[in-house]
């Protein structure tokens, strides 16, 4: 870092930062610009105290009208089935998130249980299979090649033969453009709704954190064609950082709810702001303060 | 945001130079700011667009933009020239060793490709090459990695070398190329787990695997829709196992593809082939001119 006070330097590398962590170059120039003042009207100088409002601001943006409580954590079903919607882009961590998910809701005591309904993909349903036998969970399957909807009505009707608290449905990747694989979607979401009324009870969609700015593309799409209510942001654990989803709770309004920081089954944390936010330009802050030091 | 909006955007900063007999450098600093933004939302990495813009920028105050007829139209042209010479002219030729089977490692971040572009990759040296290869379950983490593998082959009528998940990958590469050298095969094509470039551990297993086999081509599969990681994660890559190509995968889908620019400023190494799809039949060779406008939005 060249800087020693916070000036246009300053936040011209901030700027670079956001920017490099996929946020998107017309949210950051409107972050920046808003920073910008919000340091000025405050009057401060110190790295460490700019560092605080911006996390804050940031923080903020976030949350925008709502209350933190309000969009954290996984609805449920206070009496019945509870079903959660997988959908997503190939290869982000669908299954593999499913797997995660199943562990923890079962350490929490609950009865869990599977739906294979990615019947596309070489190998799908023996990779979700192979969850079920880590986690112990029973999984609901049919053939490769059969109809997703048919093995996502078999899995709700299995749930409640065997009293299920949670059924997780996984479906196949597919990209938000491919038209007649999205309305395969609204179908499968439909037999939710019909089966299970009040359900899907989290349509969740799984956004890989190396993605650029088509994952507001995708939010949009997968919101159109199954009403997104929330976003797992997995592969956390590289060096991307998944700025994307700044862009898209403040255009779309869909919340993180969860976060995949590796391969293992325990790799999955409830999403935390202030931590994301933190980590977007935690580099540059520290950075910053090591040539603080050094002075 | 303006993803949708950038490419008009660009577009009415061009219309507005292309109807001018004069360029001033006001003009084109304001044209060079549109392509910036362009490029930043199409997912070019920021540092390979601060150059970018800058090379443009000195030729489009040139003479041969300001002495032209046509100075908008110059100005234009000198964008997609650039653009199109970074993302490299290269055929997409593969190797072929002198004495078979030629080697082939597939490596890559988690979820890019991998496995569903070896069967691509098989499929298309027998088609188009009249190639024997055999497929290489080198991936013993994922979970049912090799009987996705297994499917793919079934699929495409070709064996799959495989040792179960209990045998280390270094041997099963080697076993398969063992295994290729008697039967005759010409190609062997190793499918290795997805792996972050900062896993030290991980990526040690590639360079062991490269040492045991020698392998004649090391593709890096990379996900088009990657963003501004994508030079992290290709530099890293090509420091630990000097790459011999990239293969661009999801192309079929509404990115602009950004990533690709940006692998091939800091590599330098050729983008082979693209994917267009989840069948084995949908890898094609990659067009660079394409994927200039692409990025551009044009
Ligand atoms: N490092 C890391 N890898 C992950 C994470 N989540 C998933 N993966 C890996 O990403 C790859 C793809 O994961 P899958 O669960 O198969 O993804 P998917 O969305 O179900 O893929 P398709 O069904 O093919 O569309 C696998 O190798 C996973 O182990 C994560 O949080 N971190
Ligand atoms: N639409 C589209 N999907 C693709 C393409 N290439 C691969 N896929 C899909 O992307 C997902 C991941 O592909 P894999 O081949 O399993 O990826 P991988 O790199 O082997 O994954 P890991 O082994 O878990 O690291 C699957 O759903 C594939 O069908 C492509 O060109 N277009
Ligand atoms: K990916
Ligand atoms: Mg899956
Ligand atoms: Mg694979």
């Amino acid at each position: 870092a060249r800087y020693r006070t916070v000036d246009e330097d300053f936040f011209e590398e901030l700027e670079e930062v956001l920017i490099s962590a996929d946020v998107g170059v017309t949210t950051v120039m409107e972050m920046i610009e808003e920073l910008e003042m919000e340091v000025k009207r405050r009057n401060v100088q110190e790295p460490q105290k700019v560092k605080e409002i911006i996390s804050e601001k940031l923080v903020e943006i976030y949350y925008g009208d709502d209350e933190a409580a309000d969009i954290e954590g996984l609805n449920e079903n206070p009496d019945g089935l509870t079903i959660y919607l997988f959908v997503g882009v190939n290869g982000v961590g669908k299954t593999t998130t499913i797997g995660k998910l199943a562990h923890r809701l079962k350490s929490e005591g609950k009865n869990v249980t599977l739906a294979a309904g990615d019947t596309f993909r070489a190998g799908a349903i023996e990779q979700l299979e192979e969850w079920g036998k880590r986690v112990d969970v029973n999984v609901t399957k049919h053939n490769e090649g059969s109809d997703p909807a048919a093995v996502i009505y078999d899995g709700i009707q299995s749930a409640k033969s065997k009293n299920a608290d949670v059924l997780i449905c996984d479906t196949a990747g597919r990209l938000q453009n491919k038209v007649n694989l999205m309305n395969e979607l609204s179908k499968v979401k439909r037999v939710i709704e019909r089966e299970v009324p009040g359900a899907p009870h989290e349509v969740l969609l799984v956004l890989d954190a190396t993605t650029g700015q088509n994952a507001m593309s995708q939010a949009k799409t997968f919101s159109e064609a199954t009403d997104v209510s929330g976003i797992v942001l997995s592969k956390l654990d590289g060096t991307a950082k998944g700025g994307i989803v700044l862009a898209i709770r403040n255009e779309l309004d869909i919340p993180v709810k969860l976060v995949g920081l590796g391969e293992k089954v325990t790799d999955l944390e409830t999403f935390d702001a202030h931590a994301f936010v933190y980590g977007l330009f935690a580099d540059m802050i520290e950075e910053y303060e090591d040539e603080e030091e050094t002075l | 945001m303006a993803f949708e909006g950038l490419s008009d955007r660009l577009q009415e900063t061009i219309k507005k130079i292309k109807g001018k007999g004069k360029v001033t450098e006001q003009d084109v600093k304001e044209m060079t700011r549109e392509v910036r933004l362009a490029l930043l939302e199409a997912d070019v990495n920021f540092k390979v667009v601060k150059d970018f813009v800058k090379r443009v920028r000195e030729r489009a105050i040139g003479q041969e933009v300001m002495e032209s007829l046509t100075p908008g139209q110059q100005v234009i042209k000198v964008v997609k020239e650039e653009l199109t010479e970074l993302m490299g002219g290269d055929e997409s030729k593969i190797a072929v060793a002198k004495r078979p089977p030629t080697v082939v490692m597939m490596v890559g971040l988690q979820g890019a490709g991998k496995t569903t572009t070896t069967g691509k990759l098989a499929n298309l040296l027998r088609k188009n090459y009249n190639r024997k290869p055999l497929l290489a379950a080198a991936d013993v983490y994922r979970p049912a990695a090799i009987q996705q593998l297994q499917t793919l082959g079934k699929q495409l009528d070709m064996p799959v070398h495989e040792e179960g998940t209990e045998e280390n990958p270094v041997e099963i590469a080697k076993n398969a190329v063992a295994k290729a050298k008697e039967e005759h095969y010409d190609y062997v094509l190793v499918d290795t787990a997805g792996r972050l470039h900062i896993d030290g551990d991980l990526m040690g297993e590639l360079q062991e695997i490269k040492e045991a086999v020698n392998p004649d081509e090391i593709f890096l599969v990379v996900d088009a829709m990657t963003g501004q990681d994508a030079v992290n994660v290709a530099e890293s890559f090509d420091e630990q196992l000097d790459i011999s190509g990239v293969l661009l995968t999801k192309l079929d889908g509404d990115t602009r593809g950004g990533a690709a620019l940006s692998i091939k400023a800091v590599t330098g190494k050729p983008i082979k082939f693209a994917g267009m799809g989840e069948k084995l039949d949908q890898l094609e060779t990659f067009h660079p001119e394409r994927m200039a406008s692409r990025i551009l939005g044009m």
